[in-house]
């Protein structure tokens, strides 16, 4: 669980840095606009986010906390759902601004109470003289206190103001407030930021001309939300440093919901908690899920009972099946030589996925630059890859190791430079020999370079040899030699290092990137129960009510009710009964009808051979009950009553035509 | 020219006056002769109106400072509740003419207390032997505050049974103002547009010192000729005058040319006039971007404006989505089976049919459509299943929130909601690439 708090911290950081990272350049054009005003216009700037509307909200916390700390204390955050008039806006920018004024100097406390207790006047003039009220005291203050926070801020910061969902203001007010603050742009200086989800033509659409002509608009693009993917991926799942991992599968599923559905960071992020929460709530030997210092003594820390749970470990029965019988024993029956056993295994566990990591990112690079990418152009696709099975059975791989093979010189040199760059930064101890290895070929390559300008003397002398002989048989015999020496000569030189290379990236291969589910004691460290995520995370509230109703046997767990095909059993709850017979009906259903069928369902099992005289009469109860159960339909929203014909109501489910 | 001439204010002021509107004496002269003397009452209420950038608002704002008349100059959009409208004038009122800069604050909530509160302002400093002028700009906003505004505005002097006059500034026509119930009809006053010789004249009146006059008008005239046929908003072309000059100025700068050489300027500036049109004059790119620009001698080329980034990236499903909300808008429902379903006869007919029908369906605009048509086209042109998930649904709702499709009809949230699809059929075209 500690980890776990570790890891969100850690994701939040991530995140928090690469905003700001996104973001500095920004906040050096805000600098920038301050000097300018001259015009007429309110600068601004179109922050254009993407659709992961999640996503912005962490945004624009880190944005605003940032601008505070560096450019101005006074940040507003706007949001349309509490702006539906002017003058909510204008409240709500004035008690954000007040409030975080308080943030900064707390003398000021009795004052802003004082004026929130006046019932402010919201309005520009009110506005502009509280920050030439702020503005003063902050320079009065200078000499004495003040210093540290003064000379972060300038002698006027700017008032920003952020619109968080620019699509969802309504145009009136967006314009009104325009027109507004910029007919008072010189009396205090004003900063809008816009955050745009779709694109910048929004602004046109939202804005008149007369209005966008106040604007000075600049625009700036956060990194789609794909990329920023990719990073997250990159510094949680490709490094060595977190000992939690996920499977292919549930990894595949977290991708798939973030491309499909919602492109979403934070949701993806989201659902890696969820991962490991379930993985430790449902492992019980996750404990020793843990850094590589703490298995040691998580390892000895072992009940007989988790220790049994290791032996059940299907990855480990097969290790045990490969030992030699007096080992088996002893790994069977002895707890303290298992534990000796389990820490070694996990250890080594730790080594391959260090070892992974690098090597997967050597063969992301070559694989990257290949034409029509069959292995994948991002690192993730790989990673599933090779998580999934012996990614040198796959046709992909074969196919990208015949590119791979036609690669040209000058693209081989620079893979080859990369990944002994990767391999450099890497901290396994077993890089140092293929390190080595990579060199040589680097060298190799360059003195084939001088080898070259050798080899063309040698054709060209051939070829002034060729034109000396004029004879006819002697010609076709030096062609054919000529040939034959060419291509043999190519194969020789740099053919035959390039196979060389490739042939060894693939040993590498073979060596390190094997799939997780062949090391021993995966489990402990893969999370791969991808059903029950997307259980969790795809929702599909139809198909519930669908099953529930269909199928009370499903939820309610009672053996009465498991009914065989499309019979409808009398003995299920009424409103599943109402609710099958409703599925065969049409758009409109006769009330009467309904009734009618219901009453004979419910009477079949009761009375087998019904008698003729309660048929024709529906008995009292019955009639409650259906009542009832068709009013829970209504509440369910599955019908609704209907004006077009008398007694009947009209069907809202799927498929009713 | 007409002199303006009135026998109450001295001709100095007048003649300052004159030089300070140009191309507007005419109007200047009837308001004059409308406010009369200083202690005399004048017509209760005048409304002024005349197209955007007009000189409406800067003609009475000179006219009344410079005559030192006393006034209330009051924004109607700025005040936007009919309370802030008068508290603010209440204390303009009374910082206009009293020594004593810091009042207690006012409170008035409704009309009556205006009045009063009026009453008592305008006696307390002295103001009733002079005609005193609210001056209420972009008066349109009155027309959505609280009913008795507007017809209590037209006859204050009658209400108040003081010297006052309301001027009302507007971009639109009296009729459009004229309450159900009737009212005091105001003085109407037509503000005409400037025409060319009037924003030529306007336009070179404010030089920069370091130039002389008729460079700077050679300027404007080059730079009307560009721009006065897409543009003739006084305000948007002083901004473009400004922005451009430097650019104008740096063969005579460099020396190059010098000033009297119109036409080397000329064929200098042109083609930058013309890449400014296409632009800055729409605000794809900012000002201080274009200035960035001159200063660097860069192509705009390299600067996408904010009409270049249209591709907006979606996630899978929402894509689909957004293709199928489009399909459901545009074509009609009798269609639906043609198109969707797999087995499907007479295709040579349909095809013709389609061509027919997509025109007129794009002149008609999108048409609402149900929930659950959505979701079977959807299914209909996803190649693998999907599932009905939490997930799709609220995409849907995503969708509304970016203002890519829209809901129409509020009333039934629960039973069949309907949506419309917003987007033009271009983004529909990259987004299925």
């Amino acid at each position: 669980q500690q980890i776990q708090e570790d890891l969100n911290k850690q994701l939040l950081d991530n995140l928090v840095s690469f905003l700001s990272r996104s973001h500095s350049d920004f906040q050096e054009k805000t600098t920038e606009w301050t000097c300018r005003m001259k015009f007429r216009e309110i600068p601004t700037a179109a922050l254009v986010l993407g659709v992961n509307v999640t996503d912005h909200d962490l945004t624009f916390r880190g944005l605003s906390d940032v601008l505070q700390d560096n450019i101005t204390p006074y940040v507003a955050l706007l949001e349309a759902k509490d702006c539906p008039g002017v003058k909510n806006l204008m409240q709500k920018l004035m008690g954000q601004l007040m409030n975080c004024d308080i943030d900064v100097d707390s003398l000021e406390d009795e004052d802003c109470v004082q004026v929130s207790q006046n019932r402010i006047r919201c309005s520009m003039p009110s506005l502009i003289s509280w920050y030439e009220s702020v503005t003063k005291k902050t320079d009065s203050e200078t000499p004495s206190k003040k210093r540290n926070s003064s000379s972060r801020h300038w002698q006027s910061p700017p008032v920003v103001v952020i619109f968080k969902d620019m699509e969802s203001f309504t145009t009136k007010v967006l314009q009104d407030f325009i027109v507004i603050s910029s007919q008072h742009i010189h009396e205090l200086p004003l900063v809008l930021i816009f955050g745009i989800a779709t694109s910048p033509m929004i602004i046109h659409r939202l804005l008149p001309h007369s209005v966008s002509s106040l604007l000075c608009i600049e625009l700036f693009q956060s990194l789609s939300c794909k990329e920023h993917l990719s990073t997250i991926i990159d510094k949680l799942l490709l490094t060595s440093r977190f000992p939690f991992k996920l499977g292919e599968k549930v990894l595949q599923v977290l991708i798939n919901i973030f491309l499909y559905h919602d492109f979403s960071v934070q949701n993806f992020i989201k659902g890696f908690q969820l991962c490991i929460v379930e993985h430790f709530y449902s492992q019980p030997l996750s404990v020793l899920c843990c850094h590589v210092v703490d298995i040691k003594k998580r390892v000895y820390s072992l009940s007989h009972d988790q220790c049994e749970n290791i032996r059940r470990l299907p990855s480990f029965r097969r290790y045990v099946e490969k030992q030699e019988s007096g080992k088996q024993i002893e790994l069977l029956t002895n707890d303290s030589f298992l534990k000796e056993e389990a820490e070694k295994l996990l250890e080594d566990l730790h080594v391959y996925h260090e070892n992974y990591v690098s090597i997967l990112r050597c063969l992301h690079v070559f694989t990257s630059s290949l034409p029509k990418y069959p292995l994948g152009k991002q690192i993730r696709e790989l990673h599933c890859a090779c998580l999934e099975n012996r990614v040198w059975e796959t046709e992909e791989y074969e196919s990208s190791l015949q590119l791979a093979r036609m690669l040209n010189k000058t693209d081989l040199v620079t893979m080859l430079q990369q990944c002994v760059e990767i391999l450099m930064s890497s901290s396994g101890k077993e890089f140092d020999k293929t390190v080595g290895k990579l060199k040589e070929f680097l060298t190799q390559f360059q003195n084939l370079e001088a080898e070259a300008s050798q080899e063309r003397d040698v054709s060209v002398s051939s070829q002034k040899e060729l034109q000396k002989k004029t004879d006819l048989y002697h010609l076709q015999k030096t062609l054919l030699e000529l040939k034959e020496s060419r291509r043999s000569k190519k194969l020789t030189k740099f053919e035959m290092l390039r196979f060389e290379v490739v042939d060894y990236i693939d040993s590498l291969v073979r060596r390190y990137l094997v799939p997780a589910d062949d090391r021993t004691l995966h489990e402990i460290l893969y999370f791969n129960a991808a059903t029950v995520l997307r259980g969790h995370l795809n929702a599909a509230p139809r198909t519930a009510l669908h099953t529930a109703l269909n199928n009370p046997h499903w939820y309610l767990k009672n053996q009465a009710l498991k009914c065989d095909g499309g019979g409808i059993s009398n003995k299920a709850p009424d409103i599943c009964i109402v609710y099958k017979l409703h599925l065969e009906c049409g758009r409109l259903i006769n009330l009467v009808d309904w009734l009618e069928a219901f009453s004979t369902v419910v009477m079949a099992a009761e009375e087998p051979n019904a008698d003729a005289a309660s048929s024709d009469q529906v008995d009292d109860i019955i009639h409650a009950r259906f009542i009832r159960a068709v009013s829970e339909l209504e509440l369910l929203g599955f019908i609704k009553p209907s004006k077009q014909k008398t007694d009947h109501v009209a069907r809202l489910t799927w498929g009713g035509c | 020219m007409p002199n303006l001439e009135h026998p109450a204010y001295p001709a100095a002021d007048l003649l300052h006056l004159e030089s300070l509107v140009p191309c507007r004496e005419s109007q200047v002269s009837t308001l004059l002769s409308i406010f009369g003397e200083r202690q005399q009452f004048s017509f209760p209420s005048i409304f002024i109106y005349g197209h955007t950038s007009s000189g409406k608002t800067y003609v009475m704002q000179t006219l009344l400072t410079t005559l030192q008349l006393p006034h209330v100059f009051v924004n109607c959009v700025e005040y936007f509740t009919s309370r802030l409208l008068l508290e603010e004038i209440l204390i303009q009122l009374q910082s206009c003419s009293s020594g004593t800069e810091h009042t207690s604050p006012v409170h008035c909530d409704t009309l009556n207390d205006f009045v009063r509160l009026f009453k008592q302002a305008v006696a307390s400093q002295e103001l009733q032997d002079q005609t005193l002028y609210i001056v209420l700009d972009r008066a349109e906003q009155l027309r959505e505050m609280e009913a008795n505004i507007l017809p209590a505005f037209l006859r204050l002097q009658e209400l108040t049974d003081r010297n006052v006059t309301v001027v009302l500034l507007s971009e639109i026509v009296w009729e459009l103002f004229r309450p159900n119930t009737g009212c005091f009809e105001p003085f109407t006053m037509y503000f005409p547009d400037y025409s060319i010789g009037h924003l030529q004249k306007i336009l070179s009146q404010n030089h920069p010192p370091e130039y002389s006059a008729d460079f700077y008008a050679a300027y404007i005239n080059i730079l009307l000729g560009v721009f006065y046929m897409v543009c003739r908003d006084l305000k948007e072309l002083q901004h473009l005058a400004a922005l451009n000059f430097a650019k104008y100025c740096e063969p005579v700068v460099r020396g190059e040319a010098n000033e009297r050489d119109t036409r080397k300027l000329w064929k200098n500036i042109e083609p930058h006039l013309k890449k400014a049109m296409q632009t800055v004059y729409l605000r794809e790119i900012s000002s201080s971007q274009w200035e960035r620009l001159q200063h660097d001698g860069g192509e705009p080329g390299q600067l996408k404006g904010l009409s270049a980034h249209t591709h907006v990236e979606l996630p899978y499903y929402s894509k689909f989505l957004l293709i199928a909300a489009y399909l459901a808008s545009y074509n009609p429902v009798r269609t639906d089976k043609r198109f969707f379903l797999k087995h499907h006869g007479k295709i040579r007919k349909t095809n013709f049919m389609k061509k027919h029908e997509k025109t007129s369906n794009h002149l008609l605009g999108p048409k609402p459509f149900p929930l659950d048509r959505l979701l079977a086209i959807l299914y209909s042109i996803v190649d693998n299943r999907v599932a009905p998930t939490a997930n799709i649904f609220s995409q849907i709702t995503s969708l509304v929130t970016l203002q890519l499709l829209s809901m129409v009809g509020q009333n039934d949230q629960l039973d069949g909601p309907r949506y419309k699809c917003t987007v033009s059929l271009d983004f529909i075209r990259a987004i299925a690439r």
